[in-house]
């Protein structure tokens, strides 16, 4: 049980590799019932193995946990590593869950070249599992780009009319980000060798951003192991982060990274890459693309630019009047706002597209991630964070919503709906329900993360927190104008009239995201108490001065750094091993 | 075997010379009773002569090992009178020539088949060519290095024509010659200016009388004499520049390749992109290492701007092209740029990097070029970018190797590429910081942030490929591929090479950097 508990994230990332190999190696191309039964069953499976994740993973102990290291490319530092805080606990569960309801959802949808589809929706869902569990941002970086791929196929093979224009933009668009990202990569890599910054680190900084004894003990091994030649090991380049100047430098480095997230997110004014994706992309693409690949971004904040280069992300004043921090948090507040006036754009417009819709409401809702990020305090992180989950649930609902529709009329243009509940009951009831939580109904999912995001914003700056609550309103405006005009009134148009209702299948994927919409709105404190460590430590990084009730920095009984010697594995908690270097 | 003895008496050259060059003579050999089998094969049997090749490349490239291993810690070894010279940088050069020539005619028994052409001379020419690619691996005299560099040359103006019926074959053949010629022309003028200078062919003197007049320069009290020898040394060194900037078809004087590449026969065209661009290196890096090492202050900002340029250039020419074969040789051209930052760079991350970039071009490249010719078939050329529209349904196997060679060639992590521009990056990001604390000079950042701006753009085109094999629904034709055991023998090879240097470099890395880290001391 043990060795499970080091390898399962392996476990849980390369599974959905092997599924899509034997479907390569061992299916014939005509037997696509087979395959698509194969593939549900596989991501299942997946599912139910991340399931162990989430009921051991130990929120009282907090910090990065399920760790595994191996020796991989020494002669430039990167290791295998992986390991999972409450945060990516929470994302990898809604990866493997999205992938078995994303595969249920293309039944119907996929009807051509289907053993190529289920390879690559399999082949998606690896590469995003291994950007939330590496702890090696070599690793991550692989991950991160190669998760580009799957994606542009399944746009460009089995996407719209437009589909080869929407994949290319979306694949050099996002190239853009994640190559510039890689020079700030670089630049890591060889501050870890510089002795003037990596002396500065102080291990209470680790232990801080490690959370407990055993991943603090894998940072020092990994530095001990690389004798200053370089690591790329998270939790060291955070806390390396830390003791770097607020200068140029910095400031670069920061955008450097920023860029390449801000455009996955995306944040105004990157964003002109989504709707044109969304557009083209089968509905399991828009699931996967608006439930996960855009967490990619906002995860990348979380976990690389907040904590790393905690000095610039507070920063207000470096460029004059305004700092790095102003510039986030005014895109932030603009993507809030532009995606909602967009959004609604669409349902006013005479051939208005329901899917153009949705993803311009993604771009206010990450907006709202990026405001509860950048607010840091732990109220806005707490916020950010179950915003993404919460997005990741209604966004791909009311995607595969919108897909059902499609399946059955073979348009998305509001302007040809109208009376549909009368048709559709089921149908409208599910998507009522979803619509309310997009607009942040209490009681449902959103409202949760709208209301501590904002709030964590009114503690910064009561402004920022106004300027987000005039987004929302604008948010709340044109869902409700919308259902009111495909749902409400009489059935117009003849093609409405025969329009069948949810079928078992339908039910089926469309239940889990019911239940949790309600789950979190009602109890969040199950879904809360997984976060609350690893984010206080995000917060307690970039404001050590923050008073956070409860919370003590976990400390460390030797370190590496003093003695010069690795820990031996007497001294870790049991049940942790440390690999041979 | 006793005239030999007799001659180690007169003292001529040593015989335990002749264990330096053991690969070389073993491919000699082999070439000569390639041509041999040749008059004596019927046509039909040509083939034959292939596999003689390949076993001859297996047995050079055992000696090489064996060459490696038996002097592992005594390297380098120089011989005949210091004009061979064996140390790390030629063993890793004459290992890639190796994979390259054995490759390229894995990739042409099937093409020649195909063009009716198959005779048992391609194979002795591509053993003759790879003679002079290692020479140019090894020598350390400039007079052999230019010999070596004619020997490789001839061999290729031969082989660009090889397909003699064809005009475009005929037409590529006399572009690269002419321009070949004019381009030796002024490599040689660089050269006799270095040797005027240094009153010596011997790359090491050369090195040495370099360092004397570059650092006579600093002094104050040195004489005019020496001090006037200085604008001579830039004039050669540019003339040397050029020379080579043609040989590796790097703007300004890029312009060949395209139509060369074009109109060669494609298996010819695959030898070419990689076996001779990696051969030139060798010798660029040899004599600008070597030879003009003290110099780098004056050629390293030359590089520096051809290499940013030849990216550029080379990536917005592909970018337009219908034609496979020019689409790649515009994306060669790039591709050069960025070795050339290894150079740049100067430093064992950039020379690490060109190793691999090098080697795993070679694979990626051949590979591409291999499919080019599975899709030649009688009476269809099939070198369009549209000729591989729908490869994906008809092909499965071919088509998501194709994919592979591109992603690689684009850099996609889990690649080859991705490794090989890393680590090419990762030099030139050093030393940017060496040269940004010594001097405060920070081009090298900016280089570095425009070479990988512009994998941006190469994907565009790489992407292309890709696009009309698997997004589009038409099929080109359903006439199925020509494929031999050879062919697909040499695809595998190329993609597991890929995948394995992409996925676990470790090995290969650690085994390179060794022998660089020993060379470069």
């Amino acid at each position: 049980m043990l060795k499970f508990n080091i390898h399962i994230l392996s476990i849980v990332t390369w599974l959905p590799v092997l599924g899509g190999i034997i479907i390569i190696a061992l299916f014939k191309k005509d037997k696509a019932t087979l395959i698509k039964r194969f593939a549900t069953v596989w991501l299942g499976l997946d599912f139910v193995a991340s399931l162990y994740l989430w009921f051991r993973y130990d929120s009282g102990l907090g910090g990065m946990q399920f760790l595994e290291d191996h020796q991989w490319i020494p002669v430039i530092g990167a290791r295998y590593q992986m390991g999972a805080d409450g945060v990516s606990v929470l994302l990898i569960l809604l990866t493997t869950l999205l992938g078995v309801i994303a595969a249920l959802s293309s039944w119907e949808y996929i009807q051509k070249r289907e053993k190529e589809y289920y390879a690559l929706l399999l082949f998606l869902q690896a590469a995003v599992l291994g950007v939330f569990s590496s702890m090696d941002m070599f690793l991550f970086y692989l991950f991160f780009e190669v998760s580009l791929v799957p994606m542009y196929f399944l746009v460009g093979i089995w996407g719209g009319e437009n589909r080869l224009y929407a994949a290319i933009k979306f694949f050099l668009y996002t190239l853009v980000g994640s190559v510039v990202m890689l020079l700030g990569i670089l630049k890591m890599y060889f501050l870890t060798q510089d002795p003037d910054v990596y002396s500065k680190i102080t291990p209470a900084t680790i232990n801080l951003l490690a959370g407990n004894p055993a991943a603090a003990a894998i940072v020092n091994n990994t530095v001990t192991a690389a004798a200053h030649g370089g690591t790329f090991n998270i939790i060291y380049l955070q806390a390396m982060g830390s003791v770097l100047p607020m200068d140029v430098v910095q400031v670069l480095l920061f955008f450097a990274f920023a860029l390449g997230f801000a455009i996955k997110v995306p944040m105004f004014p990157f964003h002109t890459w989504l709707p044109d994706a969304h557009v083209e992309a089968p509905t399991a693409g828009s699931v996967i693309l608006a439930g996960i690949l855009l967490k990619l971004g906002t995860y990348g904040f979380y976990r690389f630019n907040i904590p790393m280069f905690p000095a610039a992300s507070i920063d207000e004043k470096y460029f004059g009047s305004f700092g790095v921090r102003s510039v986030m948090i005014f895109l932030a507040i603009i993507s809030i706002i532009y995606g909602a006036l967009a959004a609604m754009y669409f349902v006013v417009k005479k051939d208005g597209d329901v899917k153009k819709l949705v993803a311009y409401s993604s771009v206010s809702s990450m907006g709202v991630v990026m405001l509860g990020l950048f607010a840091l305090n732990p109220n806005g992180l707490n916020g950010a964070v179950m915003q993404m989950i919460n997005h990741g649930i209604y966004s791909a609902a009311l995607f595969l919503l919108v897909g059902i529709i499609y399946e059955r009329r073979h348009t998305r243009n509001v302007a040809e709906f109208g009376g549909l509940s009368h048709v559709m009951p089921g149908y409208a009831a599910v998507f009522l329900a979803m619509v309310m939580t997009a607009i942040g109904l209490p009681l449902l999912a959103v409202f949760i993360s709208e209301f501590l995001a904002l709030r964590g914003a009114f503690e910064a700056n009561p402004f920022w927190a106004g300027w987000g609550t005039l987004g929302i309103i604008l948010n709340a405006g044109y869902f409700l104008w919308l259902y009111q005009r495909m749902f409400f009134g009489t059935v117009d148009n003849p093609k409405n009239q025969k329009l069948s209702d949810l079928n078992w299948r339908e039910w089926v994927y469309m239940t889990p995201l019911l239940i949790l919409s309600l789950w979190i709105g009602c109890y969040p404190k199950v879904f809360m108490n997984y976060i609350s460590k690893p984010v206080n430590a995000v917060v307690k990084q970039v404001r050590p001065a923050y008073p956070i009730p409860g919370m003590t920095t976990p400390s460390l009984p030797i370190d590496s750094r003093t003695t010069g010697q690795p820990l031996s594995p007497g001294q870790l908690p049991q049940g942790f091993t440390i690999q041979p270097h | 075997m006793t005239l030999l003895l007799q001659a180690n008496t007169f003292s001529l050259f040593s015989v335990n010379d002749l264990r330096l060059i053991a690969p070389e003579l073993i491919l000699t050999m082999c070439g000569c009773i390639a041509l041999v089998m040749e008059v004596i094969l019927p046509y039909k049997k040509s083939k034959w002569t292939a596999y003689f090749a390949l076993t001859g490349i297996a047995l050079a490239a055992f000696s090489l090992v064996m060459l490696w291993s038996g002097n592992r810690d005594s390297l380098p070894l120089s011989g005949f009178y210091g004009m061979v010279r064996i140390d790390g940088f030629a063993l890793l050069f004459k290992f890639i020539f190796l994979v390259a020539a054995a490759l390229a005619i894995g990739i042409a028994t099937r093409f020649l088949d195909i063009e009716g052409e198959q005779h048992g001379e391609y194979y002795a020419l591509v053993l003759f060519a790879t003679v002079g690619m290692m020479f140019l691996g090894s020598g350390y005299d400039l007079i052999l290095l230019y010999i070596s560099l004619e020997l490789m040359a001839l061999t290729f103006y031969v082989l660009v024509a090889f397909t003699k019926r064809e005009k475009r074959s005929n037409e590529a053949a006399m572009k690269y010659f002419l321009l070949g010629a004019f381009s030796s022309g002024i490599l040689l003028y660089g050269m006799s200016l270095l040797y005027g200078i240094a009153g010596s062919t011997n790359v090491g003197e050369i090195g040495q009388s370099v360092a004397a007049i570059v650092g006579s320069v600093k002094t104050a009290e040195a004489g005019d004499a020496i001090k006037g020898l200085r604008p001579m040394l830039l004039l050669g060194m540019i003339a040397l520049a050029a020379g080579l900037f043609f040989k590796i078809s790097a703007v300004p004087f890029h312009m060949w390749a395209p139509d060369a590449y074009e109109g060669a026969p494609t298996s010819v065209t695959a030898f070419l992109s990689t076996g001779s661009k990696a051969a030139s290196f060798a010798l660029y890096a040899r004599i600008f290492i070597s030879a003009l090492g003290d110099m780098r202050a004056d050629w390293a900002p030359l590089l520096g701007l051809v290499a940013a340029i030849t990216i550029f250039v080379g990536n917005w020419g592909a970018v337009t092209q219908e034609n496979s074969k020019r689409l790649l040789a515009y994306s060669s051209i790039s591709n050069a740029g960025y070795l050339l930052l290894g150079l740049v760079a100067g430093n064992l991350y950039g020379y690490v990097g060109i190793f691999i970039y090098l080697l795993v071009y070679t694979l990626m490249n051949m590979g591409a070029f291999g499919i080019v010719i599975s899709l030649r078939r009688r009476g269809i050329i099939g070198d369009n970018v549209d000729d591989m529209a729908g490869l994906a349904h008809k092909a499965p196997g071919m088509a998501a190797m194709m994919a592979i060679f591109m992603l690689s060639l684009g850099g996609l992590p889990l690649t080859g590429g991705f490794m090989g521009k890393y680590y090419l990056l990762l030099g030139l990001w050093q030393r940017g910081q060496v040269e940004g604390k010594a001097s405060g000079k920070t081009w090298y950042y900016w280089l570095a942030g425009w070479a990988i701006i512009n994998i941006v753009i190469s994907f565009y085109y790489y992407l292309r490929f890709i696009k009309v094999m698997y997004l589009g629904d038409r099929i080109a034709d359903d006439k199925p591929l020509s494929l031999s055991p050879a062919l697909r023998t040499a695809l595998a090879v190329s993609v597991l090479g890929i995948i394995i240097i992409g996925v676990y470099p470790q090995p290969i890395i650690s085994f390179a950097q060794d022998l660089i880290r020993q060379w470069m001391h």
